[in-house]
């Protein structure tokens, strides 16, 4: 189970006060009734406030709204809204432990998202599991009516253009995206894809103003995120920070910390000292995964076992990416155990520029910062192992990768 | 701003490397080395639109899109 302190870093926007999930009454009480203003008056608000998406991309979620609207004026079809509960990235924990204890925030603010766009079609997307949701659904007299759509449990469901597929009817892959899923997705209807964290905080600018949601965080980057922390021999952490602190207080990072994985798996490696005097940054968050790397272990093992998971993952649609993540992943292996390397740093790194911006999705781009970042920032470790030495202690796995099927 | 020109772009769930289109825009389409078409990014000339309409036309899962941006 996730253990959630939110209270240490600021006092909880989002997640429910003492790990127990809010029901309506509960939530209404907290957050006040929820009013419908004008679809104007809402993109106002959330122009101003400066929100950006919680799903990886950091994109202005107002430009998105706009888009999508627009699009549904021009070609006269109401959009749909999905949000985006999938959460493939097997180490973050926020979105499912935000969707089960304060579900309803996210509700409200996917009802605001599909007013702004003038949506006539929702759905919530999440993984098996979560019935819990339909119960809360029940208990709502919403304006539009949700659709729960059970995503299955891969790293690239939750990408937006998959998901406007699987909903659509057809596999969860993702698909050329020209036009892009706003103004063609679901039933080439413009969609608005939001991460339902996302929601959650056009929920509260919705009633509290941008004003407010400006109070925590930095005049570039206003407020919050929530992040899943991973510190070796603790339980992993879901906590929300606002924008601006140094990553160092949001998770340990001492003399015995080699490296601080930042953004998960399509994230970047960073080295410790420079790790704790980095502020939480929505353009390197990703999805907010963080986690430590002890010196007990091998970080060239740990990238090994992920990039083996994130070529698995690949849909194999895409040539480059079918050929590059397999290929890049097999020989980060063979660097991760001691002993000659031969040509394999410069045969990943021509890879990685081969498979770089040449997919369907961006997986191959993240797989590709992931890599580069390993390279660079466990580099003394490379060269210890080409001299046949390793100085890791620990062999037992950190990182969480699924088992293989 | 500049104007909005035209591109080839990939759809790279579709394309089957079957490398035709290097064939007929060597200058601008090369296949790396799993048969797979790299391609300029630079817009293409007025003098070789006819041809690039060509490629998008004889490519046989239509893999090869022109976009103006
Ligand atoms: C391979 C891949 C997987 C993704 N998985 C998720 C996911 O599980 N959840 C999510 O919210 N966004 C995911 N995204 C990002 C979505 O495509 C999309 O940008 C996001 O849901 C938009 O919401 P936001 O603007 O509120 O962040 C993924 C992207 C890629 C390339
Ligand atoms: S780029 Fe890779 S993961 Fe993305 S759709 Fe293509 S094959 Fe699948
Ligand atoms: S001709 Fe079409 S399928 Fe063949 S390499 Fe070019 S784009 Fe791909």
């Amino acid at each position: 189970m996730t253990a959630t302190f939110p209270d240490l870093y600021m006092s909880p926007r989002l997640l429910a006060p003492g790990g127990t999930p809010a029901d309506l009454a509960t939530h209404q009480q907290r957050y006040g009734p929820l009013a419908y203003g004008d679809p104007d008056g809402v993109l106002r608000a959330v122009a101003e406030s400066g929100l950006t998406g919680r799903g990886g991309a950091a994109f202005a979620v107002y430009r998105k709204l706009v888009a999508v609207a627009d699009a549904g004026r021009r070609t006269g079809r109401a959009p749909v809204v999905v949000a985006n509960g999938a959460e493939g990235e097997p180490a973050s924990h926020k979105d499912k432990t935000l969707l089960r204890l304060s579900p309803h925030l996210v509700l409200d603010g996917l009802q605001i998202a599909a007013q702004a766009v003038g949506a006539d079609e929702a759905h919530l997307a999440v993984e098996d599991g979560a019935s819990y949701l339909e119960a809360a659904l029940a208990r709502r007299s919403d304006p539009l009516r949700v659709n729960v759509v059970r995503v299955p449990k891969r790293f690239l469901s939750g990408q937006s253009s998959a998901l406007a597929q699987y909903i659509s009817g057809a596999a969860a892959l993702p698909a050329h995206q020209d036009p892009p899923v706003r103004e063609r997705g679901v039933r080439r209807a413009p969609t608005l894809v939001q991460n339902v964290e996302t929601l959650a905080h056009v929920a509260l600018v919705a009633r509290y103003g941008a004003d407010w949601f400006r109070t925590a965080g930095t005049p570039a980057q206003p407020g919050s995120a929530l992040c899943t922390v991973h510190v070796p021999g603790r339980e992993v952490r879901v906590v929300e920070a606002p924008f601006g602190m140094p990553l160092g207080r949001i998770l340990p990072i001492e003399a015995t910390t080699s490296a601080v994985l930042l953004g998960g798996y399509h994230g970047t490696w960073i080295p410790s000292p420079e790790a704790a005097q980095l502020p939480l940054d929505a353009t390197t968050m990703g999805a907010g995964v963080l986690a430590a790397l002890p010196t007990t272990h091998c970080g060239l093992t740990e990238t090994a076992r992920v990039l083996r998971y994130l070529a698995l993952q690949s849909a194999g649609q895409c040539g480059p990416c079918l050929n590059g993540l397999p290929r890049m992943a097999a020989a980060f292996q063979s660097l991760a155990v001691p002993g000659p390397q031969g040509t394999t740093r410069t045969d990943i790194a021509r890879w990685a520029g081969l498979v770089e911006g040449r997919g369907a999705c961006h997986h191959p781009d993240g797989t590709t910062r992931l890599v580069r970042s390993a390279l660079t920032t466990f580099a003394s470790e490379l060269d210890a192992h080409a001299r046949g030495l390793c100085t890791a202690t620990d062999r037992t796995p950190l990182l969480p990768v699924p088992q293989e099927s | 701003m500049t104007h909005p020109a035209q591109h080839i772009d990939i759809d790279w769930a579709a394309c089957q490397g079957h490398g035709l289109c290097a064939e007929l825009l060597p200058d601008h389409i090369t296949l790396d080395e799993w048969g797979y078409p790299l391609v300029e990014g630079t817009p293409v000339p007025a003098r070789t639109a006819k041809r690039a309409r060509r490629a998008a036309e004889d490519c046989p899962v239509l893999a090869l899109k022109l976009a103006m941006r």
